[in-house]
């Protein structure tokens, strides 16, 4: 009876964490949603920003946020996925396969602002280029790299062991095993990481604060790599806290608005492409 | 078409040859892309201790004192950290006294409990947490919590609780997947065994599965903790962002990461600035030790 009773109690319990952490996810999203809706017009989303006066814009940020993604992800996704393929596919166990995987863990651990710092050391003050996009994006890049090696790593694994083994039957060599076979049927998987690395880099702002700095080009679309680029994440940080404008707090919430709704059409646009690539690669 | 392959094998026509030499050097790119993977995480350590280490070249800052003191007057020469180590850990302790027990719970229920309609909810949207931006959740941090516990404790309300408030809903889907992977992941045999034996599912919870799941769900809990320790945006929004130690939950404070930050205009190359670097040696030198930790918690996992 007592046991009974106890677990009657627990499973309601559990019920209740169960609606606590639905409710707290939920209450989080209409909370951001709620508060910067309202403050997006069409000449916030491209309308250029304002340091002193109420009204500006963050069209050159939202610029900004895609064209150091896509420049980081240019630099990181050859090394990731190579770095990826060889442990998959190369590495046999000895001392260099074991530093390789650690070493790539640990770079999964380093705090963003600790890359923010060393973005700073190597690119703003040793190469002297100042606060660039160049500067940031290859700063985000080192960001992405140890989940685009993880991921590829996966993916490439899951691939049955009898389409390496047929395709080396029919004469081919390892690289066109990889190109013609491996790559194109892991390829949902990689572009699942990929979407899981791109959210993560539109979001940063730790990292870009310190490289690509606070400030935008004067001309938008600026698609010098030298520029500052002010980022949509940076901007919400600097208009709270160290921006002048009087309406910082509408920047804000409008911005925080439009990086969600930024995230959540980025899974699902590039997660759709992906699902109908994994149910094409499933339905052969 | 015989003799046309038979010359074919006496002498391998330049097609061959390029596919072999393509597929050599595919192989030299892949070990070079690991190579330079592998390299980056000593370059990121040698670059910021050296720079971090600079600053013991000056007479007044000594390793001791950055390390055991807690004034931090750059002004008056006195370089003493000990404030923002102890507030970085007390905050990621705080958090994770928030979020542990929620998330497990959440595990147990998503993993075993709960019905698939609910199931099929929840899944995305832990996901869709993970990738807000941190600066989103101390934006909410900011314009919720601080008023909120402002006007429960009569202070300006910037401080330790609303920060690790923040973190806690930040890594609570971290520790919530992996844990609820590993919960997963366990041999149906250990379950069925266990209700065999008369067991509730309760019981078998408590005595079974959470044991057993122990080592994957201590990782997700070290996941959430590096993340916690290593947040600095989100922080540094609502924690006040004074270099003291914390009088109290809702008093300002600082801890590595927001000091960081906020010292961060200082001239490159003077001692404060070098100070920074040297936190941020802290903090990684912690997180690296976080993944040490993992690595041998799922080396007992594997037995």
């Amino acid at each position: 009876m007592n046991s009974k009773l106890t677990n009657n109690i627990a499973n309601l319990v559990f019920w209740m964490f169960g609606f606590t952490i639905l409710g707290i996810l939920i209450w989080f999203l209409w909370h951001i949603l709620a508060a910067g809706l309202p403050h997006l017009s069409w000449d916030f989303i491209t309308g250029k920003p304002q340091e002193i006066i109420a009204g500006g814009g963050v069209g050159p940020q939202l610029f900004n946020s895609f064209y150091i993604l896509f420049l980081s992800l240019l630099f990181s996704i050859p090394f990731g996925i190579g770095a990826g393929i060889w442990l998959s596919e190369y590495a046999k166990k000895n001392w260099f396969t074991d530093l390789v995987r650690l070493s790539t863990e640990m770079l999964s651990s380093v705090p963003s602002i600790v890359f923010g710092l060393f973005g700073m050391l190597v690119f703003v003050t040793t190469f002297g280029l100042g606060f660039t996009i160049l500067g940031g994006a290859l700063t985000l890049a080192l960001l992405n790299l140890p989940v685009l090696v993880r991921v590829t790593e996966e993916t490439l694994r899951a691939v049955p062991d009898s389409y390496r083994e047929a395709s080396a039957a029919l004469g081919a060599t390892k690289w066109q095993t990889i190109r013609k076979v491996l790559i194109p049927t892991a390829l949902p998987g990689l572009v699942t990481g990929i979407t899981l690395v791109a959210g993560r880099a539109l979001g940063e702002s730790a990292i870009l604060i310190f490289t690509a700095g606070v400030t935008v080009s004067r001309f938008a679309p600026d698609f010098n790599v030298f520029a500052s680029g002010e980022t949509l994440a940076v901007r919400l940080w600097y208009v709270r806290s160290e921006g002048l404008v009087p309406d910082a707090m509408e920047i804000a919430e409008g911005t925080a608005a439009l990086l969600v709704i930024v995230v959540l059409l980025l899974n699902l646009l590039i997660g759709l492409p992906s699902r109908y690539l994994q149910r094409k690669a499933a339905g052969k | 078409m015989a003799i046309k392959a038979a010359e074919q094998n006496s002498s391998p026509p330049s097609y061959t040859r390029a596919v072999k030499r393509n597929d050599r050097l595919m192989h030299w790119l892949f070990v070079g892309s690991a190579a330079f993977v592998a390299l980056i995480i000593f370059s990121i350590i040698l670059f910021v201790g050296n720079q971090g280490i600079k600053m013991f070249g000056d007479p007044e800052a000594g390793i001791a004192e950055f390390f055991f003191t807690t004034d931090w007057t750059p002004g008056e020469g006195k370089y003493g950290a000990l404030a923002f180590i102890l507030g970085s850990f007390l905050v990621t302790g705080l958090a994770l006294v928030i979020a542990v027990p929620l998330a497990v719970g959440g595990a147990v229920f998503m993993a075993k409990i709960a019905p698939n309609w609910m199931r099929e909810i929840m899944r995305p949207a832990t996901d869709l947490f993970v990738g807000i931006p941190s600066v989103v959740y101390g934006l909410v941090g900011l314009t919720v919590f601080v008023p909120f516990f402002g006007g429960i404790f009569g202070t300006a309300g910037f401080g330790l609780l609303p920060a690790a408030l923040i973190l806690a809903i930040m890594i609570l889907p971290t520790i919530l997947s992996v844990s609820e992977d590993a919960l997963r992941t366990l041999p149906v045999a250990l379950e069925e065994a266990s209700y065999a034996l008369g067991a509730t599912r309760w019981q078998t919870i408590r005595k079974v599965l959470l044991p057993a799941a122990s080592p994957g769900i201590l990782t997700g809990v070290i996941l959430g903790m590096g993340r916690a320790i290593g947040e600095a945006m989100a922080v540094q929004m609502v924690i006040g962002n004074a270099p003291i130690l914390p009088k109290g939950l809702t008093e300002p404070t600082s801890v590595l990461t927001t000091q960081i930050v906020k010292e961060m205009a200082s001239p490159f190359g003077s001692t404060t600035n070098n100070a920074l670097f040297m936190m941020s040696l802290v903090l990684l030198l912690v997180s690296l030790s976080l993944i040490l930790i993992i690595r041998v918690v799922a080396r007992r996992r594997a037995v």
